[in-house]
């Protein structure tokens, strides 16, 4: 068995330019297969760790994806608000470790305006508990200063002493400018794959001070506020959208969840950041399932290629595999050479697209995170990576079952003479 | 006792209405070296395939070195094949991609009694055999599908030789060598199965290398199927 082996790969070397394309569709049916599955992962768990270190995110009361939408997301608008009050009483809970609220309903050229406090680059975390990092500059600390994403700081092409203004309403077309009171960027954050990325962070002062001229989401006409006169003002919020909750004992996340769903001042709803990302995956789940499918037909098509190929070459091998059972092979020994060669390029060609694809991810890590905000961890493969390594090289036993059974029919029918 | 006894031996192949071979007698003693000719299509291979043990007929009886080829299993049967029968043919012979010197030693890689029979060593053994064919050193190590037709033959003959055989089958082995490497190759045929007193079977057309045989036999004096019938 071993000598018939040692033909096998001598046999296989003659013929390496052939098996050598289809090799090559194969390690790239393999590694688009797993590149989309490390994708998928990652895109799930980066997503999953949009935040992570905050035990509950708080809102008015609506549905916990859509509290986590616009809370987390920055996208959609809140349908209530909560009040100062009402948030004071939460943070001022004796389970409460720190709370940072959250103000949003402005833009800056499509990206979101979060105000909040300078606390909140402290507090908040992403990933596997990463606090975030400036690349510039400083947290915001007077009112018209803002800190800047990393995405909003490339595309517009910011650095630290940039004039930006901001614009009521949220999307590309506000509701009308603040052009009265220009803030100036004074950090820029670095790259975390979150929706932080995308969002322009102002003290929660700003967003009060922004709209002291305004009512009912209109300028008040005739009044006009200048920036230097603000500090007059109380610019305390009356109102904030949300707010992010770290409590001293993560235990109490439940009995802290009750109180606050519970609240007697206002109707308010408390989420568990993790469970509610998780049921937003779910929703969007589907097109990363098609996407899977997708490139499994593609390995498929590149194993249905890897039989094609084997089974030609198979009349042109005719003569050698008369000579070999002359010699005296079995036909199960050709059945083994023909099927050991199909296995052995299935085999090289899963893992060097494996290979392919940590080589790749690596290299497209950054670049990926840049542009898409996809996290890719530099790992090593993951169990469903290895599940469908060992599925493409199953398939692939299969499809060299074919010649190799069809070499074994060949041998017996054509004797030591094959017509040619 | 006899190298080969056959009797009422019939054979068909699949698909076709006529049987191909139904021989019903025929013997060969040890160390006997047989000529055996016939018109083209009378089944000369096919007899051949049979002995082998790759073909089984659908009736009669292949004795070869006293072993029943029926009674041997499929997997047995290869095996006996590759102990003890030395196969040349007329083309095609060598495996392209293997050197010359790696095709004499196939045999031995697929039989330990053969490879053990080499003397003194399987590759002192091809060396020799191949010297002695009159293929030159340098060619040893070529892919077999760089050598020209009639080297192949004579790598083929040294492949069949090696390891000591009893039994040789040639099926038309000298059709693409010039007159002179045609007796050289004949002559060592013929001296080297004489010293292991094997036996050996030599299929072809050309009657005139007959006369160096024990003797000669035309299939249709054995085979009752007479060509023509066939088609
Ligand atoms: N693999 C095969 N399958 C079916 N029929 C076959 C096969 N090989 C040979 N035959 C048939 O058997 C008959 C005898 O063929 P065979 O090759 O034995 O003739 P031969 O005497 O060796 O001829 P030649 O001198 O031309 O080599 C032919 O009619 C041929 O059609
Ligand atoms: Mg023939």
């Amino acid at each position: 068995m071993n000598a018939v082996l040692r033909l096998a790969a001598l046999s296989a070397w003659s013929r390496r330019l052939t098996l050598g394309l289809t090799l090559v569709a194969i390690v790239l049916a393999t590694t688009l297969l797993l590149a989309v599955e490390r994708i998928r992962v990652d895109a799930r768990q980066s997503f999953s760790q949009s935040v992570s270190g905050v035990d509950l995110v708080v809102g008015a009361r609506t549905g916990a994806v859509q509290l986590m939408l616009y809370a987390v997301f920055h996208s959609g608008a809140a349908s209530n608000n909560i009040g100062w009050n009402s948030y004071q009483a939460i943070a001022g809970h004796p389970a409460v470790d720190w709370a940072v609220p959250l103000s949003l309903g402005d833009s800056h050229r499509g990206f979101a305006v979060l105000g909040t406090r300078a606390d909140y680059f402290r507090h908040f975390r992403f990933g596997e508990h990463e606090a975030l990092r400036f690349t510039a500059g400083e947290p915001f600390a007077s009112v018209f200063e803002a800190v800047v994403g990393s995405e909003v700081a490339a595309r517009l092409g910011y650095a630290v002493g940039q004039e930006i203004t901001l614009s009521h309403g949220i999307g590309e077309t506000g509701m009308g400018e603040h052009g009265d009171k220009p803030f100036r960027v004074v950090g820029i954050l670095a790259a975390t794959g979150t929706p932080v990325d995308r969002t322009v962070h102002v003290g929660l002062e700003a967003i009060t001070a922004l709209h002291l001229d305004w009512v009912g989401g209109m300028p008040m006409p005739g009044l006009n506020i200048p920036p230097q006169l603000v500090a007059k003002f109380d610019l305390q919020p009356k109102e904030i959208t949300a707010a992010l909750i770290g409590l001293k004992q993560r235990s109490d996340v439940f009995r802290m969840q009750r109180f606050i769903n519970e609240f007697r001042g206002e109707p308010l709803l408390a989420v568990l950041p993790g469970v509610a990302l998780d049921e937003l995956w779910q929703a969007i789940g589907t097109v990363e399932r098609t996407l899977l499918a997708i490139s499994a037909l593609v390995v498929v098509v590149g194993l249905a290629g890897l039989t094609a190929t084997l089974l030609a070459g198979l009349n042109e091998r005719r003569r050698e595999l008369a000579i070999l059972r002359a010699l005296g092979a079995g036909p199960r020994d050709l059945f083994l050479m023909l099927t050991a060669e199909g296995l052995l390029v299935t085999t090289l060609g899963a893992l060097l697209g494996l290979a392919l694809t940590s080589l790749g991810s690596s290299l497209a890590a950054p670049w990926l995170l840049e542009r898409f905000g996809v996290v890719l961890g530099a790992r090593l493969p993951g169990a469903g990576e290895l599940e469908l390594l060992g599925l493409v090289i199953a398939t692939g036993l299969i499809a060299s079952l074919i010649p190799g059974w069809r070499a074994w029919r060949m041998s017996l029918a054509d004797g030591l003479t094959p017509r040619i | 006792m006899s190298a080969l006894r056959i009797t009422d031996l019939l054979f068909r192949w699949p698909r076709q209405s006529a049987p191909c071979l139904d021989i019903p007698r025929f013997e060969l003693a040890r160390g006997e070296r047989v000529f055996l000719h016939g018109p083209s299509g009378s089944g000369k291979s096919t007899l051949l395939g049979l002995l082998g043990g790759v073909a089984v007929p659908q009736a009669g009886r292949i004795e070869l070195l006293g072993q029943d080829l029926a009674q041997l299993r499929s997997h047995a049967r290869d095996r006996f094949r590759a102990d003890h029968i030395g196969f040349l043919f007329q083309q095609f012979n060598l495996l392209p991609w293997l050197s010359a010197l790696d095709n004499v030693l196939l045999p031995c890689t697929f039989s330990a009694r053969r490879k053990q029979r080499a003397e003194p060593d399987p590759r002192t053994a091809a060396k020799r055999l191949l010297t002695q064919l009159d293929l030159v050193a340098e060619l040893w190590p070529q892919p077999a599908a760089e050598l020209s037709v009639g080297q192949q033959q004579r790598v083929a003959a040294a492949r069949a030789l090696i390891g000591q055989p009893e039994f040789l089958i040639a099926d038309e082995p000298t059709s693409a060598l010039d007159t002179e490497r045609q007796q050289i190759f004949i002559d060592l045929l013929l001296r080297e199965t004489a010293a292991v007193g094997a036996t050996l079977i030599f299929v072809s057309h050309d009657r005139r290398l007959a006369a160096h045989f024990d003797r000669t036999v035309a299939l249709d004096e054995i085979n009752r199927v007479k060509p023509g019938a066939v088609s």
